[in-house]
């Protein structure tokens, strides 16, 4: 393939290096520096997919962010990524992409029936049709439209790639490295400010790359040159490229992607793909310039209509021609630098003015060039299918409301100038409140709500010499604010060409007879007459047109589209543009890929895990670990070919037997201190607490203020003013807070402190019959008998040096203690643990035997303390005190809670003894009733009882008290289950609680 | 995101605070006499403001101090922030 719109010479790409790359699975090349888009229209590819709607042939319509056509399906490094805007990729080495949008091919497209049926697809094609009939939606529009619409296929492989996340803090953050954002920048650093400059695009410099202008004794290229690299050298200053600040946030916060290696073949080693930035800036300048607005004619969406800018960029930056035939077609004088550029390559233009007369210099300059020009001309429509192949084209009158007669012209490209609109996306996300310019015909910023000022072509200001001044006085001022320190920078003498005012002509009448599509969301194929029709309908407010046609929510936003827009609607509504409003600007500015704004927090790292210090034996005793909370606790420990079942049924089987060890280090665990505590216990705690003798330990139940529980736990007196409280593993966190919020908000009197010490301690639960000879070898100068350690007593032991807590306390239901050291002798009192508890046939056991033993016994949990329980809901009435009040108390009295058919806990066994409940099933008197089958209640938690050998589950059953000994059924729809069973007791073993005091 | 000035630790970014609801409401005194309807106006009735609101958060990866932080609702401006035991004034 030869680059045959590529020019001799000329750009700033590197024709010494050439890069090959592959579009549609063709082979081409490129040079260094180049875009997709500027490779691909110097091999004149023109046609890059389909349009969203009517699959209309696209073309390229920009050269940046405002592309709204060209989209394509890139493919790196064996990953693939959509939506990807060909005019912002930069060429790499291997590179390939393809075109989305188009099936089966970008050339012949069976979607393109549609733009000839498109009398099926107006405005609000889809709430009209796709409403009705219902069951339609899910067989055939939802299939049909995936089929046909959609921008590329997301990979659904792990990315391998890395993104990262940055915070920043700095006096003055610049949006933008055009001519203001150069110049305020240079300024404010110059005073000693702490500068971020950003970007968007990989070369610096923004307008002046390619305008003919001159600032000091230099080119303008020239100067961006100079002060780029004077502020990289400075230490004040971060300057970045390739880096789009996209959203401005509350208080100052702004987010910036930095597209690290998307330039790249491949990632370097121990480099992220992208940066995402979160910048608290204590000023912002947006310096983001402005985007060239369309004129609107017959057919303009013909691939080789595109605006006049990309048109001179193409040329300036990438040496590259869009056409070798253009027509400029412009109601301003931009238009005439882009016909300037032509000719000076040597390819003649010819330019249609929309004014009469129009008198500047560069006018002046373009007819001594002999460049044809027809003033009073509109295009009125694009003629050619893949590409332009002529204009339709005729003389316009004065009112502009008249044709003449239509004439057909060769071209090959139609560049359209249509003035400009200033990006304004940052300063109205900012809070910002626009105003409507009449001299521009477009919204600028207005009174601001947080620091940022808007500079230059953004504010509207279209001359390079205005632009300069402000800028570096606004970047001085600014900065002298914070810095107190004023370097004020010379003022350089600037050359530019004056021009005149532009038409505010921005949409071409159709010729009599004839009904031409006119776009004005090109991305989203929204024409007039779709905005004719919503209006018809009764649309009226701005943001309702937007959503019902669509126009400008496609992933462009509407950069290009969106102003036309609001003219039209204002001229059929006969009100002025500012009366219309616009619509909100939201961030992104332009889309950011997902895995940026995730970051490194994926997967396994998207919460910190915590292990406990006995971790590393768990490992080597192969533990299968399960997640609880942010914890990986052992689940069962694997022996053999066991399953999960087998093995927690040996282990549980174990504790109700001989002996066997779990580590309860997750449990929360708080420290309480001061005169005050045990007071403050009695609030906090359903039960009392002001009598606990030292060396007690006793179980409470807290309620949130509305009577649900909100955990339970034991805690035990250490000493007078002293207290240990364990919480749930799950709620360890939340219990620390609510303490934190009464002692600090409601009762401030109270002289008490709490601190968490849940990483301090290390705990190893010694469950079953044989634990006091095994803590009676672990600590042997200790009186640990029943006697001299009770149930529910504490005391200090000394396990071999180390200190330890000993506590009396169970949660299996048998005789049980909890030891516990510190975290760092954690390890060592465990394997001491396993050493002397061999000859009692000690074995460690996991999660699903704790919940076993729980279960069986009728101890409530976390399934059970849900969140919507009340102490009555888990049989735990009896630790309500009467004698005092507490944290929710008043909430119990409350009608639901005390009715006579209250919800309570209950076991649940099957009436085979053989077929396992699931947890969450439902139970129902029939199962044979007609649905919605009244539900009684739902089963918690189920287990595997190892003491009656068949399946028992807890459930939550309405009037539960009175329902021992009934006969329902489970019912899991999920899970296709019918179950009979028998509700019974939810204390299922040693109801009388005999063993824990044995 | 917020940028919230905790009166003991400086300004810092909203997601070092967790939100704590409104700052005006106080819990009825213990052991007192109270009708169906103040309780239920302590436990869930609130007011959803539109404008100058002062609100609980707690420097819950900082400090932990529970503050009194008065913003508007709508526009997130922030006026003043208090400790725990300053008085709404
Ligand atoms: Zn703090």
């Amino acid at each position: 393939m030869t680059q045959s719109f590529r020019l001799e010479s000329g750009g700033l790409i590197n024709r010494d290096k050439k890069i090959s790359f592959r579009f549609n699975g063709k082979n081409y090349f490129g040079y260094e520096g180049d875009t997709l888009a500027s490779a691909l229209i110097a091999n004149g590819v023109h046609l890059i997919g389909r349009s969203f709607k009517y699959h209309r042939p696209r073309g390229f319509f920009g050269a940046g962010v405002d592309e709204p056509y060209a989209i394509v399906q890139l493919y790196r490094n064996g990953e693939t990524e959509p939506n990807i805007k060909a005019t912002e990729q930069e060429l790499f080495e291997g590179l390939e992409a393809k075109s989305v949008n188009c099936w089966p091919s970008v050339n012949f497209d069976v979607g393109a029936i549609n733009n000839f049926l498109k009398i099926f697809l107006p405005a609000g094609f889809y709430y009209k049709t796709f409403m009705w009939p219902k069951s339609f939606w899910y067989k055939i529009y939802e299939p049909f439209i995936r089929r046909a619409a959609g921008l590329g296929t997301a990979s659904i492989k792990h990315d391998k790639e890395r993104y990262e996340h940055k915070y920043e803090y700095c006096d003055v953050l610049i949006t933008g490295s055009g001519p203001s954002g150069l110049a305020s920048a240079y300024s404010a650093a110059k005073n000693g400010a702490k500068v971020i400059l950003a970007e968007d695009k990989s070369r610096f410099g923004g307008t002046l790359l390619t305008s003919d202008v001159n600032i000091g004794n230099q080119s303008g290229k020239e100067w961006a040159d100079s002060i780029v690299s004077e502020l990289k050298e400075m230490p004040n200053v971060t300057v970045k490229n390739r880096s789009q600040v996209f959203g401005y946030y509350d208080h100052n916060m702004l987010v910036m992607s930095e597209r690290i290696s998307d330039h790249l073949p491949k990632t370097k080693k121990f480099h992220p793909k992208q940066r995402l930035w979160y910048i608290r800036a204590k000023e912002v300048l947006i310096s983001s310039g402005s985007i060239e607005r369309p004129i609107v004619f017959g057919n303009n969406d013909t691939p080789g209509v595109m605006l006049s800018s990309a048109a001179k960029e193409y040329m300036k930056v990438y040496g590259v021609l869009v056409g070798k035939k253009p027509l400029v077609f412009t109601n301003n004088d931009s238009g005439y630098e882009t016909a300037i550029e032509f000719k000076k390559n040597g390819i003649e233009p010819i330019i249609l003015d929309t004014r009469k007369e129009p008198q500047s210099e560069i006018i002046e300059e373009a007819k001594n060039m002999n460049i044809n020009i027809k003033n009073s001309y509109v295009v009125v429509a694009a003629q050619g299918y893949k590409k332009v192949k002529s204009a339709d084209i005729a003389k316009i009158s004065d009112d502009k409301e008249e044709l003449g007669s239509v004439e057909n012209i060769k071209c090959d490209c139609i560049c359209v100038s249509g003035f400009w609109t200033p990006t304004i996306h940052l300063a109205s996300q900012s809070g910002n409140k626009t105003k409507f310019n009449e001299e521009i015909d477009a919204f600028v910023p207005g009174i601001s709500k947080q620091n940022e000022k808007t500079l230059g072509a953004a504010n509207g200001i279209y001359t390079l010499e205005e632009t300069l001044k402000d800028s570096f006085e606004k970047g001085n001022l600014l900065s002298k604010k914070i810095t107190n320190n004023e370097n004020k920078v010379s003022f350089p003498n600037v050359v530019e060409k004056k021009s005149t005012v532009h038409d505010k002509f921005w949409c071409v009448p159709l010729p009599k007879g004839k009904n031409y599509k006119r776009f004005l969301d090109f991305q989203n194929d929204v024409a007039v007459s779709d905005i004719e029709i919503a209006l018809k309908e009764g649309y009226r407010s701005i943001e309702h047109v937007k959503r019902y046609t669509t126009l400008g929510m496609a992933t462009d936003q509407g950069k290009t589209s969106n102003l036309n827009g609001l003219q039209l609607v204002s001229k059929i509504e006969n009100k002025v543009v500012p009366a219309v409003g616009h619509t909100t600007f939201r961030p992104p500015y332009s889309p950011v890929s997902i895995g940026a704004i995730v970051g490194r927090e994926v997967g396994k790292h998207s919460k910190p895990t915590r292990k406990s210090p006995m971790h590393s034996w768990h490992e080597k005793n192969n533990a299968v670990f399960v997640d609880a909370g942010v914890w990986l606790r052992p689940r069962y420990y694997k022996r053999g070919d066991e399953n999960l079942f087998e093995a927690s049924k040996r282990e549980a089987k174990n504790v109700r037997t001989n002996v066997g060890v779990c580590d309860v280090t997750t449990l929360g665990k708080i420290d309480i201190k001061g005169p005050d505590a045990a007071e403050f216990l009695n609030r906090v705690y359903t039960n009392a607490w002001l009598k606990l003798p030292v060396g007690k330990a006793r179980y409470g139940v807290m309620l949130r203020e509305d009577g649900i529980v909100m955990d339970d736990g034991t805690t035990t007196r250490i000493s007078e003013n002293h207290y240990h409280m364990t919480t749930t593993t799950a709620q360890a966190a939340n219990v620390l807070s609510h303490l934190e919020y009464y002692l600090q908000l409601v009762w401030p009197e109270l002289n008490v402190n709490v601190v968490s010490t849940t990483e301090q301690w290390a705990g190893a639960a010694i469950a079953g019959p044989k634990s006091r000879e095994v803590l009676k070898k672990l600590f042997p100068n200790t009186d640990v008998t029943n006697e001299g350690l009770p149930f529910m007593g504490y005391m200090e032991g000394d396990l071999l040096g180390v200190k330890a807590k000993i506590f009396r306390i169970s949660f299996s239901g048998e005789l049980a203690y909890e030891v516990n050291v510190e975290s760092d002798y954690g390890y060592f009192m465990w394997e001491k643990i396993i050493e002397v508890g061999e000859e009692f046939g000690i074995q460690p056991y996991g999660t699903e035997a704790l919940s076993t033993l729980r279960i069986e016994m009728g101890h409530v949990a976390g399934s059970e303390l849900d969140g919507r329980t009340i102490p009555y809901d888990n049989s735990l009435e009896g630790l309500l005190s009467n004698k005092k009040d507490f944290i929710g108390k008043r909430s119990l009295s409350r009608k639901a809670f005390v009715a006579e058919d209250r919800q309570k806990i209950v076991g649940v066994v099957p009436l085979d003894k053989k077929t396992s409940i699931p947890e969450g099933s439902h139970l129902v008197k029939d199962s044979n009733a007609p649905l919605p089958n009244p539900k009684l209640g739902y089963i918690s938690a189920s287990c595997w009882s190892v003491e009656h050998d068949n399946p028992f589950s807890l459930a939550i059953l309405k009037d539960g008290k009175n329902m021992i000994g009934e006969k329902l059924f489970v019912m899991s729809p999920l899970k296709n289950k019918v179950i009979p069973v028998e509700i019974v007791s939810s204390h299922y073993v040693d109801p009388k609680g005999e063993r824990v005091r044995s | 995101m917020l940028h919230i000035k905790c009166p003991h630790c400086g300004m810092r970014s909203q997601n070092e605070f967790s939100y704590g609801g409104d700052a005006t409401i106080k819990r009825p005194e213990l052991g007192k006499e109270i009708s169906d309807q103040d309780w239920d106006n302590f436990v869930y009735n609130r007011k959803s403001l539109r404008g100058k609101h002062w609100e609980l958060w707690q420097h819950l990866s900082g400090c932990r101090q529970w503050i009194k932080v008065q913003r508007d609702t709508a526009t997130h401006e922030i006026f003043k922030t208090l400790k725990a035991n300053e008085e709404i004034s």
